[in-house]
């Protein structure tokens, strides 16, 4: 240890005083890196988009290395594995459909909030008491009344119930300025626990397993998940409009990139934020809604299974543009789809696939960096001159 | 932003090429299982099951091709979609071990009349009246009555080296709902205990979660800060076993041995092997014969398991008198649920007692079950259905469910 000690002293030193050949090469690297940052004026999207390519591909590369080194597996089969569980059968790719619009359904509610810089991370608990409301709505009334009255009714029970869920945080920032990242996701908790109360209320027997509904089905049209992709859609296009073309969205811009600019052009901050989480808590209220109606039939407090925060990232990705946001909802979904398949192709724990889609975002996320900023040869300052 | 969506929907077009021309045939007739697991390996009741299938898969001599994992699958349409693919995949027995897969299950074996579905802890197979749905649980009442017999021995010892008097036989159970499953184990084990102590009694405290180490070590706490001098528990975390190791106190564990991180206070563990169960389901279908509609395995099906005693903590001679015990049992000798062995509210149970077999939205009482003096459990289905609530034993929580 002590010699080690005494060997860096040195080495330090040595690269200091830029003793020695090695050292001065060192030292010149340090003080005078052969490449520095500049970020970039402008970037075509055909450059962009070949950056984004190239990063999928290293990350791609990087994961059928790791998966020969530490499962043993043969690359290609990895990589072909992960197209495999996303598009290999016809309900594979219904699937894939399905899982995309609805982690797009809550990726869009985050979306007016996160414009407006309002970082609400609490759309899982608005989508859950979404759920539940209209859960609630088909175990009370299921079978009194006729199937659409039904459904109307959970619409609009886990729309009103997801923008209240909603509007509470909006309404303690508007008025005393509380935070509503922590607001937002204490939130999360509170509605899980409320799932659980009445889970428990619900079946006397103590499992705390409602089972499926027997009321409240959503028509199946070409197949249970059509309607739901195409409400999601429709969804889609409607928001995009709203944020692109009318005055609210217009708003929202202003409110996010200065409050104080928007007080000063006479808009009513308060009212701005309040009203805009009241829309992401209620598309959340339609995700739980299109989720217990189409899919489950039920509810737990896995129900949203954490595509809350998922979201999050799509919504992030697409830099907030709801037509993008298709694709980015479509490529998280295609990963996880895919890494699922490779447990059980390779049968693994889920962990070295949860693995795979990490790194895969990570240079994702990572290559925005060499979207904003180019690498750019130092020129050598030459030795003479000095 | 018109280029922006072009070049979006040119990778997706191309992306679903490649996909396409990668769709594996599944044209092979080889027999394979399907597996639908609630979490994976880090979970210690689905490692319960990949442990049960896998040895399953060796004595069968499956090869690895045959047996197919779905891991981390939630009890909602997830759990249809798994059963699909894997009927897409080539499965001839889909199986799936959580309690909230089962209305999804039997969606599936609505749709895929020629494969056949079968679920673990689950309670509709008898009333569906579908010919490929099936439910199986293991007679688990029997091995936590021995474990029971084994806290009862430890007990005595206390009150014969006068460490605790015989009205201080008090034990804790952290259950996780006061749910049928757990009613009849902490029952069963109460009465196992009480075979060989007569003055035992029993406070129980829940924790509304099959799985939160937190709330278990504070259940398991609060029972010992309460005099409880032996701690058992039916709920999957390390939080009960691992405060008990701390505080010294005596645990009859559940789900397999914990000795390793208990050395000095493991007695003995019960749990269910589901390996009789897997090599039943593949033999049934290899011979073309049908899967019983509820099949409960027992202690002579060897689905019914307790770990080696730890000699550190039992009693002395507890190895010896749970084999004599278990030959009484296997036998019909002795029965767990004696109604001359237990009151309700100061009542000895009658033959018109009534337990709610048939699951409804009501929870209604349906079925007698009380029958030559002895409440049977796992009789008219595999799922436990005992859900008295005996004298000796204190509820401290009774929220859920109540």
């Amino acid at each position: 240890m002590e010699k080690f000690k005494a060997f860096c002293k040195k080495a330090w030193a040595c690269i200091k005083n830029g003793t020695g050949k090695a050292c001065s090469a060192v030292k010149d690297f340090i003080s005078e890196p052969p490449f520095h940052v500049v970020k970039r004026a402008q970037i075509s999207t055909k450059k962009a988009m070949l950056i984004r390519l190239i990063a999928i591909v290293a990350a791609l590369l990087l994961c059928s290395l790791l998966s020969a080194v530490l499962i043993g597996a043969n690359p290609i089969k990895f990589i072909t594995t992960l197209f495999d569980g996303a598009f290999g059968s016809t309900r594979r790719i219904w699937k894939l459909a399905k899982d995309t619009a609805v982690l797009l359904c809550i990726s869009l509610a985050v979306t007016p909030a996160f414009r407006m810089r309002f970082w609400n991370i609490g759309a899982e608990g608005q989508t859950l008491m979404g759920a539940l409301a209209a859960a609630a709505v088909a175990h009370y009334l299921g079978g009194k009344m006729p199937n659409g009255v039904l459904l109307l009714l959970m619409f609009v029970a886990a729309v009103i119930v997801g923008a209240v869920w909603g509007g509470i945080p909006a309404i303690f920032k508007a008025k005393w300025n509380t935070n509503e990242t922590l607001f937002t996701l204490m939130m999360n908790y509170i509605a899980s626990g409320i799932v659980a109360y009445f889970l428990l209320l619900w079946t006397p027997s103590g499992s705390s397993v409602l089972g499926e509904l027997p009321h409240g089905h959503m028509p199946s049209i070409i197949n249970d998940y059509f309607p739901l992709i195409v409400a999601v859609l429709i969804l889609t296009v409607l928001l995009f409009v709203y944020l692109r073309y009318a005055k609210h969205g217009y708003e929202i811009s202003v409110v996010g990139e200065s409050e104080n600019t928007a007080k000063y052009v006479g808009i009513n901050v308060g009212k701005v934020i309040v009203r805009t989480m009241l829309i992401s808590g209620a598309i959340c209220g339609i995700a739980g809604f299109l989720i217990v109606s189409a899919l489950d039939h039920s509810v737990s407090e896995t129900t949203v299974g954490g595509l809350g925060f998922t979201a999050i990232m799509a919504s992030w990705l697409a830099k907030f543009n709801p037509l993008i946001m298709i694709g980015s909802s479509l490529f998280i979904v295609f990963l996880n789809q895919g890494a699922n398949q490779i447990t059980t192709t390779f049968n693994i724990a889920s962990a070295f696939p949860d693995m795979v889609v990490g790194i895969i975002l990570f240079f994702i996320i990572g290559c925005e960096f060499f979207i904003n900023y180019s690498l750019k040869r130092t020129e050598k300052t030459k030795k003479e001159d000095a | 932003m018109f280029k922006k969506i072009l070049s979006l929907v040119l990778v997706v077009a191309l992306t679903l090429a490649v996909g396409l021309t990668l769709a594996s045939c599944n044209t092979e007739d080889e027999f394979k299982l399907g597996v639908i697991l609630l979490h994976d390996e880090a979970s210690t009741y689905d490692k319960n099951f990949i442990e049960g299938v896998e040895r399953a898969k060796t004595e069968l001599g499956l090869t690895d091709s045959q047996v197919l994992y779905k891991r981390n699958i939630p009890e909602g349409n997830e759990c249809y979609e798994a059963a699909a693919d894997l009927v897409d995949q080539g499965c001839d027995i889909i199986f799936a071990d959580s309690f909230g897969h089962e209305d999804y299950m039997i969606k599936a074996a609505k749709e895929f009349p020629e494969v056949e579905f079968c679920h673990a802890t689950g309670t509709k197979a008898h009333t569906e009246n579908l010919p490929n749905y099936h439910n199986a649980f293991a007679s688990i009442y029997e091995g936590r009555y021995l474990a029971g017999v084994a806290a009862g021995l430890k007990l005595n010892e206390m009150i014969e080296a006068e460490t605790i008097t015989a009205q201080q036989a008090k034990m804790g159970y952290v259950g996780a709902f006061t749910y049928a499953e757990v009613i009849s184990g902490y029952t069963s084990f109460y009465l196992g205990a009480k075979s060989v102590c007569p003055s035992v009694t029993m406070e129980v405290q829940f924790t509304g979660s099959w799985y939160d180490e937190t709330l278990e070590r504070d259940a398991a706490t609060a029972l010992i800060e309460n005099g409880c001098v032996l701690i058992s528990q039916h709920a999957d975390s390390m939080g009960a076993p691992s405060v008990c190791e701390d505080k010294g106190v005596p645990n009859v564990s559940y789900n397999g041995s914990t000795v390793a991180s208990c050395p000095d206070t493991f007695i003995v563990s019960s749990k269910i092997d589901w390996t009789p169960y897997f090599v039943y389901i593949c033999e049934q279908v290899q011979a073309d014969k049908e899967i019983a509609v509820d099949w409960t395995g027992t202690l002579s099906t060897g689905s019914v398991a307790l770990s080696d005693v730890n000699n550190a903590a039992a009693a002395e001679g507890t190895a010896a008198y749970l084999e004599t015990v278990k030959g009484k049992l296997i036998s019909g000798e002795v029965e767990v649920f004696d109604v001359d062995t237990f009151t309700v509210a100061g009542e000895k149970v009658t033959e018109a007692h009534k337990a709610d077999v048939d699951t409804d939205a009501a929870y209604t009482p349906d079925t007698e079950v009380v029958e030559n003096g002895a409440f049977k459990e796992s009789k008219y289905r595999s799922a436990p259905y005992f859900d008295l609530r005996i004298d000796g034993i204190v509820l401290l929580n009774q929220e859920y469910g109540d």
